[in-house]
């Protein structure tokens, strides 16, 4: 069976030469849940970052596929289309553009790169509010411009519906937990697990236990220094929540 | 917003120019020699059969015009031009007399729905519904307007080629004609406002205009009617070096309501073409005139050669009290663009309103913005401008706002906002702020901002290409003014920004 992602000793940098991921093995397969926890500058969001595509960053070494197919040959768009999402740490704001229209003009993009039919207005609208129910968004805050005056809580649920309505088969979530209070963090946990599927894998980016509390993973890997040090079952991050990172930092350096 | 996927698939048509309106269509033309002279003015007046006052009029200004200097303050740079290298005048050969759509040049029509326009009034009366309206609702949810009915009066290079729905026009006594015609059939109306709002000395461009305009529209809406339709004008140079001077007056007499709006094209050649055309706006007493703007002159190619010189001067007179006039414009074409369109706030509580969209890329220069006059008791102003500038394009925003000594209780609103696409251009604001009456109450806010990578990112993310990503974030940006424009021409206005866009980054 192929993995749904497979990362082979993955080397990379940022823009001026400061390397950040080095030698990084590891492999998704579908239904499975993957946290990754570390100490700040670990190099987390930058994996993020480097599977979504987004530039500034150099690739030196290694090799990412997804479902098999090449994903660093690809323009981050085409890795959307294909099924990669990315929950940011921090939504973007657009100005001017209702959420509405931003999930619409998602939706269909990604329909057509992949040669199928847009989806009709109506039935855009009829979906996205079916999914905006479950995460307690109202039509209001659809109509509002994309992120902007959002609570801290408003932006991560709205990602979570994004995520919803585009059905990605990688789902990224990098540090989902931050801004949110006990009961936000609730809402989106609810709605990353409605989206637990055997069909999907998800990696999950966390420096707390917390959030694994509610969004429950199958593995828990360590990241110190651009790289995975130590790999475990649900227990690790409990088990870090007690010791901390810093035996790993200095095995690390 | 549909209009996004739309705009990337004739994006995707259009070569390396962009520009998709640069077809010439071969016709027969009847010029006037080249050159300028009061024989060449003599020539447009006799072609149009002119009163013997307008023939005056013409040589007047003419003879004004050769004393004036061209005006060099707008942070605009071009050749000098040559006036005596130019066509003044060139109309396309009538095969007869035209009494009828049906007997127009089927080349013209061809040009024309090229361009989208809906001159024949059959089509537009047979597929105007769109049936799944009631149905589709847009990006806020709200349901879209069924598309109403819009009266064209197109002008291919320096004539009018065809008005539509005179008839239905007439029977609410709304006068909606090519000027050359209301000179001969109305000709007092005219003699009584031409020139009133922006006189023969007004500036050197204008006053050329003056002296050889050959056509353009003209609108008296009578006291208390509310023009039943949209009126709209479409012009399109097509003759090589062939000036366009045309001319509009539109009155809206006590109490009307007329909106009025204005679309314009070019081919696309090497060399420039000069268009400097004279918009003229009265409202009396109660009267509210609404003037909207679609420019899309060819800008020039991506080396920055040809292109449209556009010297335009529109200005609006509140001349009665509780008066209004609303000017929005769309400008995304032209190589310069020279432009303020302004309002005379005379009557008591009149008030103006400017909102603005110029988008520049390329090579394309842009000095635009507005004059607000506050002269009566009570007036008040709003400003809405929204420069985009990308490529190697220089935008400024200049305006003014007065208040005169007498104007008590005068106010203005003015919000200039700038976005930076790129590196390599320019965006400058220019704001004029005179109040000469204590009591004015005048704000003024602006911003400047660059297109965030950030932001681009998080769209592209989520699936959509750079393109669209741009178009996304530009179309946010300046949708308080694309809702002043009716609903027909905000849909092909979000279009258009896009396709001017085209390129701008990566």
């Amino acid at each position: 069976m192929t993995a749904l992602l497979e990362i082979k000793g993955l080397h990379a940098e940022i823009a001026g030469g400061r390397k950040i991921i080095q030698g990084l093995d590891l492999t998704v397969n579908k239904g499975e849940i993957h946290a990754i926890m570390g100490p700040n500058g670990a190099g987390k969001s930058t994996l993020s970052y480097v599977l979504a595509g987004k530039p500034g960053y150099e690739i030196t070494a290694g090799e990412v596929y997804l479902n098999g197919e090449d994903l660093l040959a690809m323009e981050a768009n085409e890795r959307a289309a294909k099924g990669v999402f990315l929950a940011f740490q921090y939504p973007l704001e657009i100005p001017g553009v209702a959420t509405l229209t931003f999930l619409r003009a998602a939706f269909n993009a990604q329909r057509k790169a992949r040669g199928e039919e847009e989806l009709s207005s109506p039935d855009l609208i009829k979906r996205v509010r079916e999914i905006a129910k479950t995460l307690n968004i109202d039509a209001e805050m659809l109509k509002r411009p994309l992120n902007v005056g959002f609570s801290g809580g408003e932006k991560k649920r709205n990602e979570t519906l994004q995520m919803a309505l585009l059905q990605p088969s990688l789902c990224v979530l990098d540090e989902t937990d931050s801004g949110l209070d006990i009961d936000a963090l609730k809402v989106v946990a609810n709605g990353v697990n409605a989206l637990r599927s055997g069909e999907r894998g998800m990696i999950v980016i966390t420096h707390y236990q917390r959030l694994l509390d509610y969004i429950v993973p199958d593995i828990v890997h360590v990241f110190a220094a651009g790289r995975i040090v130590r790999t475990g079952g649900a227990d690790l991050a409990r088990e870090l929540e007690a010791t901390g990172y810093g035996q790993y930092q200095s095995e690390a350096a | 917003m549909a209009a996004v996927q739309e705009t990337i698939d004739r994006v995707k048509g259009i070569d390396v120019d962009q520009y998709r309106y640069g077809f010439e269509t071969v016709i027969e033309s009847e010029k006037a020699p080249k050159g300028l002279s009061e024989d060449t003015i003599r020539f447009i007046s006799a072609k149009k059969n002119e009163p013997a006052w307008m023939l005056e009029w013409r040589l007047e200004a003419y003879r004004r015009w050769l004393t004036m200097t061209e005006p060099t303050w707008a942070r605009v740079g071009y050749p000098k031009i040559d006036y005596q290298d130019l066509y003044y005048y060139a109309a396309p050969k009538p095969k007869k007399k035209v009494a009828s759509l049906d007997e127009i040049d089927p080349e013209i029509l061809k040009t024309y729905e090229k361009l989208g326009i809906p001159l024949r009034e059959v089509e537009l009366l047979e597929g105007v519904e769109r049936p799944a309206a009631a149905a589709e609702t847009d990006a806020d949810g709200e349901a879209a307007a069924p598309r109403s009915k819009i009266a064209v009066d197109a002008v291919f290079d320096s004539v009018s080629v065809a008005t539509t729905f005179k008839e239905e026009l007439k029977k609410a006594g709304v006068i909606f004609m090519p000027i050359s015609e209301a000179l001969r059939e109305h000709p007092d109306l005219v003699q009584k406002y031409l020139g009133t709002v922006v006189p023969t000395t007004d500036n050197y461009f204008a006053t050329l205009n003056s002296a050889v305009f050959s056509d353009g529209s003209f609108v008296y809406v009578p006291s208390g009617v509310r023009c039943p339709m949209e009126l709209s004008t479409y012009f399109r140079i097509n003759e090589r070096n062939t000036g366009q001077f045309e001319r509009t007056l539109i009155i809206a007499d006590k109490g009307a309501y007329v909106s009025y709006l204005e679309g314009c094209t070019a081919p696309q050649r090497d060399e420039n073409q000069l268009h400097a055309a004279v918009v003229e706006l009265v409202a009396l007493d109660d009267a509210e005139i609404k003037y909207s703007t679609v420019q899309n002159w060819y800008p020039g190619n991506s080396e920055g050669v040809g292109g449209i010189y556009n010297f335009v001067t529109k200005r609006g007179d509140c001349r009665g009290a509780n008066s209004k006039i609303s000017w929005t414009q769309v400008e995304t074409g032209s190589a310069i663009t020279w432009k303020y369109p302004s309002c005379i706030l005379r009557g008591d509580n009149s008030s103006g309103e400017f909102y603005s969209i110029a988008i520049s890329n390329g090579f394309q220069q842009v000095d635009s913005g507005t004059k607000m006059i506050h002269l009566g008791k009570n007036t008040s102003s709003r400003i809405i401008s929204k420069g985009i500038a990308a490529g190697k394009s220089q935008n400024t925003y200049r305006g003014l706002v007065s208040a005169h000594r007498k104007a008590s209780g005068a106010r203005n609103f003015t919000a200039c906002d700038s976005l930076l696409i790129g590196d390599k251009c320019g965006a400058h604001t220019v704001p004029y702020i005179e109040a000469k009456n204590s009591s004015a109450v005048f704000e003024h806010e602006a911003t400047t901002s660059k297109i965030s990578e950030d932001v681009l990112f998080y769209c592209i993310q989520r699936g959509l290409s750079q393109e669209e990503a741009v178009g996304l974030v530009v179309n946010g940006f300046v949708k308080d003014v694309l809702q002043q424009l009716p609903m027909e021409f905000a849909v092909e206005a979000q279009k258009l920004i896009s396709i001017s866009l085209e390129g701008s980054v990566g």
